[in-house]
């Protein structure tokens, strides 16, 4: 699905990624763990091709193509879709105009899609304007789930949610990486898996809170623009838990 | 701006006499008109008034409660209308009104009975065809308590046109518990200079709505509509929406007096500048309390020009509370690439931030107008970005 080669990115004058390679199979949930300005976010929009972020090495393949220089709406198209931590607000646009643009195949129900996530009553309100931490990650999954990507990018989804909304949120992130299976008349859950399209996930986070929900097969730490310590998830989730990134610092030296 | 010389204009002569089937109208005019948003089938209208040059050429209601008159007719009809006539705009104020005030060619009257709600709207149209024409109107607005009504106005030029002034005085009386919803959409032309003088007064419990929409360029504008608030409980709101392209020049404000306790206002602008300037004023005067009274004038300034925000408010009692918002920028770089991780390339982003941003859908106007000015903002886009 995604394969980073030896990524070097700066911000600015600084270089933040420092070499990444990192391969997320199909199907394959990933998690990264990492202090607060370790990269993580920057690995994420880079990823995604945003504007501030150079690339002085390495390559991005996704779905087998060269992404490395395509424009953000390439990506996008091409199945990777990310939801954002700080979304912008856009003054009179609403959430359903928007939730119909991500939709480019128009296929989907938008009212059916907003009641899944609790945010029907945010359908004609403009787009992030004064939602909650929550709303906003609720938002965030209304489109991407319009979207359907193969790859979703996850920047911290329990940050800012009360617990209730955890759990919504977690169990429709798993829906979005599942591609939506479960026991159908026509066709064993079984057959639906081979026949679906394969969905990836790349997530970043800091509680570990959306483990509970999620089948995460992978995990790494990103401390200091490097990627190291390579294990299950919960196994580095305790560690960290336990002792803190000190022992990254070591693994790194 | 240049100073404007009324003596280049003709202001005398061109009176076209009745027309009683506007689809007869030369299709190209109709095409300058439709661009202001006058339906010429006359489709949901409640009532039509069309003026070309210096005389009405086209005026018939449809609906019991809405009396709609040439204003000379109205003046014959009622005595020169004291009380309303010449009472909310001075007839000495500037050149501009002493032209409308000695030499009156048109204009409308409408007036809505006590109690009547006409659903559909009414509509005018004041049109400039020849050349180098100088048109002077008088709108009186009379809606009688308890009633409403939604009047579209569409002021437009022939593309044939190689020059037009356009003087209109517009006096608005809003009873109490009343609704006016004044929707005005203009179409001129680089060489045409428009000075309209727009006041008007609401009583207790009533209601002024203005829509006002600049897409097309236009040589010189200045417009200033004022709105007093004087019975208790009154609300007034001005949406504006103006477009400045390369060679226009706008100077455009919205003003309301709140006289009365409990009384609203709210002036919203937004305005682009895509290499023309634009003068946005706004100002709020809280002269009783409670008052409330907010006033955003927003900017984007997209492939040059000048934008000059003007908000003002202006307390005189205790007890008021008058807020703005002004802003003049560009689109913000992280709003475009927002978009773009959803699939929008980089020109339908900034076409959809800009569509957000001039927020017509708040006018809450009927389809086909919609759809005519959205036809317009996407043929503007063109020369924006």
């Amino acid at each position: 699905m995604l394969r980073i080669e030896d990524l070097h990115v700066t911000v600015g004058e600084r270089e933040v990624l420092s070499g990444i390679n990192l391969h997320i199979a199909d199907n394959e949930t990933f998690i990264l763990f990492g202090p607060n300005g370790s990269g993580k976010t920057t690995l994420l929009m880079t990823l995604m091709g945003f504007g501030n972020y150079t690339i002085t090495k390495g390559r991005i393949l996704f779905r087998g193509r060269d992404i490395t220089h395509a424009p953000v709406y390439e990506r996008a198209r091409l199945g990777l879709g990310m939801s954002f931590q700080r979304p912008p607000t856009i003054h009179g646009l609403t959430t359903r105009q928007l939730v119909g643009l991500c939709d480019r195949d128009g296929m989907v129900d938008v009212d059916a899609l907003a009641r899944s996530v609790n945010m029907d009553h945010f359908l004609e309100r403009d787009v992030n304007a004064g939602f909650s931490g929550g709303e906003i990650k609720r938002s965030e999954l209304l489109q991407l789930m319009a979207q359907k990507p193969y790859m979703l990018l996850f920047d911290e989804p329990e940050s800012g949610v009360d617990l209730e909304n955890m759990k919504l949120i977690g169990t429709t992130v798993r829906g979005l990486l599942t591609g939506g299976i479960y026991p159908k008349p026509d066709a064993s859950m079984k057959e639906q898996r081979v026949k679906k399209r394969p969905v990836s996930g790349l997530i970043i986070t800091h509680t570990g809170y959306i483990l509970e929900y999620l089948n995460a097969d992978r995990g790494q730490v990103l401390y200091d623009g490097h990627l190291c310590c390579e294990a299950n998830p919960r196994d580095i989730l305790d560690h960290i838990g336990k002792y803190g990134y000190q022992e990254c610092v070591r693994c790194l030296q | 701006m240049d100073k404007i010389d009324l003596g280049a204009f003709r202001f005398n002569g061109s009176v076209l006499g009745e027309i009683p089937d506007l689809r007869q109208l030369d299709p190209a005019d109709r095409a300058d008109m439709l661009m202001a948003g006058v339906d010429v089938e006359e489709r949901e209208r409640s009532g039509t008034y069309l003026q070309v040059d210096h005389g009405e050429v086209h005026c018939e209601s449809h609906q019991p409660g809405l009396e709609l008159l040439d204003i000379k007719q109205a003046l014959a009809k009622y005595d020169g209308l004291p009380g309303h006539f010449w009472t909310q705009v001075d007839r000495d104020k500037d050149e501009f009104t002493r032209a409308a005030a000695e030499n009156l060619h048109g204009g409308y009257f409408v007036k809505v009975a006590k109690g009547a709600k006409i659903t559909e709207p009414v509509q005018s149209c004041l049109f400039l065809k020849g050349d180098m024409i100088g048109q002077n109107v008088h709108n009186v607005v009379i809606v009688e308590d308890d009633a409403e009504v939604h009047l579209i106005t569409g002021c437009s030029v022939s593309h044939a046109s190689k020059g037009a002034a356009h003087l209109g005085i517009s006096e608005f009386f809003v009873g109490k518990n009343a609704k006016l919803t004044f929707t005005m959409v203009h179409n001129w032309a680089d060489s045409t200079v428009v000075r309209p003088r727009t006041a008007g007064v609401v009583d207790a419990g009533g209601a002024f709505l203005n829509n006002y929409v600049l897409l097309k360029p236009v040589k010189d504008l200045q417009s200033y509509p004022a709105i007093r608030l004087n019975g208790q409980g009154a609300v007034a709101r001005f949406n504006s929406v103006i477009v400045a392209p390369k060679g226009s020049y706008v100077d455009s404000g919205s003003r309301i007096e709140l006289n009365a306790p409990d009384t609203r206002g709210e002036i919203i602008a937004r305005t682009i500048a895509s290499g023309g300037t634009i003068v946005n004023r706004g100002f709020i005067g809280g002269n009783a309390a409670p008052a409330k009274g907010h006033l955003e004038c927003k900017g984007l300034i997209l492939g040059g020009g000048i934008i000059h925000a003007v908000p003002e408010l202006l307390g005189t009692v205790d007890g008021v509370e008058l807020s703005h918002e002004a802003a003049v920028g560009k689109i913000a770089q992280e709003e475009i690439e927002y978009l773009m991780a959803r699939g929008l390339d980089a020109s339908e982003a900034t076409s959809t931030i800009v569509r957000g941003f001039l927020n017509v859908d708040i006018m809450g106007l009927p389809k086909e107008l919609k759809d005519v000015i959205d036809a317009i903002i996407a043929e503007s886009e063109k020369e924006m970005f």
